[in-house]
């Protein structure tokens, strides 16, 4: 059984150890700020209360002449507690948050390399959306 | 994208197959409901049962069964299957002048999308979610 619960300052260090394991960059200053008024950051806790994971997102409007719509930022599960239903409960319960806000649409940017990602949020029911990312080296 | 008629028939197999695992249907049956040829079918159905995705069932109500991992295997798994894999493919005649090469960095660009996108679907994300 999973809980999600909104984030606490006293969950960062947590937040951000997972982060810094599974991505190779410490950024606590980063996560902190997630935890601003009017942006979404929720953590997810085992049965025994355990750290299991979080969702960071916020809903943007007009960005890249886009109507409002729910962001998800990030998500990071333990890998030891994945399989176990944290990562959709964050999702769920981000989406409800969301729904709440009045928005009706929910994206987010994936590494088109990071199969276990794309095939989480796929199995979400999320597809292919209207844009393309373009990106440039700067010389 | 244009698929092999080979691969095609290969997810129709494989997801049909996969939406029951407890039901055996023969190629005569899956050839029926995707108004398709047997012969065809059941060249396909041997390529996938020697992958280990469906299995033979012999006797009177004989035929194949889905003995795959629906959450595990994706559509990719299955193209690959029939389709040559883009790094293994020959080099085109052209190919390795300016214009050449800046539109195979064009195409790509295409397949890797492309194949992001068959490894992000599994067969269960597939049956849950017809898009």
């Amino acid at each position: 059984m999973v809980a999600v619960r909104l984030a606490q300052a006293t969950d960062i260090p947590a937040i951000s150890a997972l982060d810094a394991r599974l991505t190779g960059t410490s950024k606590p200053d980063y996560w902190r700020e997630r935890l601003a008024p009017g942006l979404h950051f929720l953590v997810a806790e085992t049965g025994k209360g355990a750290f299991a994971g979080f969702i960071a997102g916020e809903v943007r409007a007009w960005e890249f002449g886009q109507p409002p719509a729910g962001w998800v930022f990030a998500i990071q599960i333990d890998p030891r507690l994945r399989l176990k239903g944290a990562g959709s409960a964050l999702f769920d319960a981000l989406v409800a948050r969301f729904k709440a806000e009045g928005v009706t649409r929910v994206r987010t940017l994936v590494d088109r390399k990071d199969h276990l990602i794309l095939s989480f949020f796929r199995a979400q029911g999320m597809v292919a959306g209207p844009s393309l990312q373009l990106d440039k080296e700067l010389s | 994208m244009k698929l092999q008629t080979a691969t095609r028939l290969g997810l129709y197999a494989t997801l049909e197959l996969a939406r029951d695992p407890a039901q055996t249907l023969s190629s005569a049956d899956l050839a029926e409901r995707f108004g398709v040829s047997t012969h065809h079918l059941a060249k396909v159905l041997r390529t996938l049962s020697t992958a280990g995705l469906v299995q033979a069932e012999r006797g009177a109500s004989g035929g194949y069964r889905f003995t795959g991992n629906r959450r595990r295997i994706t559509l990719m798994d299955i193209v690959a299957l029939f389709e040559p894999a883009p790094g293994n493919r020959a080099k085109e005649p052209g190919e390795d002048t300016e214009i050449g090469g800046a539109l195979q960095r064009v195409l790509t660009e295409i397949d890797e999308i492309a194949e992001a996108t068959l490894r992000s679907v599994s067969l269960e994300t597939m049956l849950k979610h017809p898009m």
